[in-house]
């Protein structure tokens, strides 16, 4: 291996950890959105983020993929590949992180919200200053659980729409030097040198958190 | 947007879409199937109290979890035949599958057989049942019954994951959807037909699962309640 062939496939990592970053940060937002609806006091829009979330868990990320990257066509946009990626993995991530965090909310026990009625609270100062404070602390284990899950998943991304990450330019490392136990093992090696740690640090904020 | 849907593709190519189907359920179920028994054995290893076998078990469930399976798919099926092993691809893709979804299990698994408590254990052996009885009768069913909704999900993900293994030459069903795009261009229809196929065969596939928990586990149905 030489060290043009190193500094690509570090290249790669570069992309893997860019994608995964930018999929938290809309991921979560739209997932942020979706989770408040979950637990509306309007059936309707209960019932709306139920559907999405149900259905998007329901499709393999690779068509998705094809969904993002395809569809723009249709209005004869062309998408960047890292653009794609990402709406792709947004819609897919937020999908778990709204079934995630509703959970949390709901949660909090149901006393807090009726004392915070008691004080006069609306529904919106409720929520902001009483429930999502604790939602947020119960939140913690599980979003870094699914992190994992996030960065293992940008792999996809080197199938349809061609972003060039890990998995990606080691494919291309390998189809030209033919040596796959070289390099998807450092491939492999560098995804678990990101996702072990935050492995690791889920199950220590959980033993935390029962705890107390 | 100017835009015309064409769905046409639908009538000719059906026949290959179903066969498609039809591999990605036979992938699905080979799979669950080995890495289930797989799992459950290497759970048994991380339980251990002897560290010759916990730390190995827990190295591998460790390593396969936090890899990509596409990744795994490559180094195992690539790797293979670089070194002159004549793998079937059919057979290695299952291998693959296998491998990632029974690091999966054991943690699953793990949990369930950790929730027995030592004394049902110790009844057992008191009452005369030999090692395979309570293996088999005293932790494993139990185990098995309190994780299971864990363990639907897990398939129905590792169903959804098994459209990964076209990147190494599978003729499943998005193998196929991808076939025929190349030769339709009709992109964007191929990807709501597969869309819509695969929303329809989780629901099928948990709905089986959970149809399968009630004539496995009848405790709740005949009892009405949960262990």
């Amino acid at each position: 291996m030489t060290s043009g062939q190193l500094l690509f496939l570090l290249k790669g990592f570069e992309g893997t950890l860019v994608l995964s970053v930018l999929t938290f940060v809309f991921g979560g937002s739209l997932g942020f959105v979706v989770s408040l609806m979950k637990v509306s006091d309007r059936w309707w829009v209960r019932t709306v983020a139920s559907t999405y979330i149900s259905g998007l868990q329901g499709l393999p990320l690779l068509v998705l993929m094809g969904l993002a990257f395809y569809g723009p066509n249709i209005w004869g946009i062309t998408l960047k590949p890292l653009v794609a990626a990402v709406l792709a993995l947004m819609f897919y991530a937020a999908a778990y992180f709204a079934e995630i965090w509703q959970g949390c909310i709901k949660s909090v026990p149901k006393s807090q919200w009726e004392a915070a009625e008691c004080l006069g609270m609306s529904r919106v100062q409720r929520m902001r200053l009483v429930i999502l404070p604790q939602a947020v602390k119960i939140s913690l284990p599980p979003t870094v659980g699914f992190m994992v899950q996030i960065v293992k998943n940008t792999s996809i991304a080197s199938l349809i729409v061609g972003y060039a990450e890990l998995a990606y330019n080691s494919k291309i490392l390998n189809n030209s030097t033919f040596q796959p136990f070289l390099y998807f093992g450092l491939a492999a090696l560098l995804y678990f040198v990101i996702c072990y740690p935050l492995s690791v640090l889920s199950k220590k904020m959980e033993s935390r958190l029962i705890q107390r | 947007m100017n835009y015309t849907f064409d769905f046409s593709f639908l009538a000719e190519y059906r026949p290959m879409l179903m066969q498609g189907l039809l591999m990605t359920l036979q992938l699905s179920a080979l799979s669950t199937l080995m890495g289930f028994v797989a799992g459950t054995g290497v759970a048994y290893l991380r339980v251990s109290n002897n560290r010759l076998f916990s730390i190995p078990a827990a190295i591998y469930v460790e390593f396969i979890r936090n890899t990509p399976l596409l990744i795994q798919a490559y180094f195992l099926i690539f790797g293979l035949a670089s070194i002159g092993v004549d793998l079937p691809i059919m057979a290695g893709a299952v291998i693959a599958l296998t491998i990632n979804v029974s690091a999966y299990t054991a943690e699953i698994m793990r949990a369930g057989i950790e929730s027995i408590h030592k004394g049902q254990i110790e009844a057992a052996h008191c009452l005369g049942l030999s090692k395979a009885q309570v293996f088999f009768r005293v932790v494993l069913a139990p185990a098995t019954e309190r994780v299971y909704p864990s363990l639907v999900s897990q398939y129905v993900l590792l169903m959804l994951a098994t459209s990964i293994l076209s990147a190494v030459g599978i003729d499943e069903l998005f193998g196929i959807a991808a076939r025929v795009q190349s030769i339709t261009f009709r992109n964007f229809e191929v990807f709501i037909v597969l869309g819509v196929l695969y929303v329809a065969l989780s629901f099928v596939v948990r709905g089986a699962f959970n149809l399968l928990g009630k004539l496995v586990f009848p405790r709740l149905r005949r009892l009405g309640t949960p262990l």
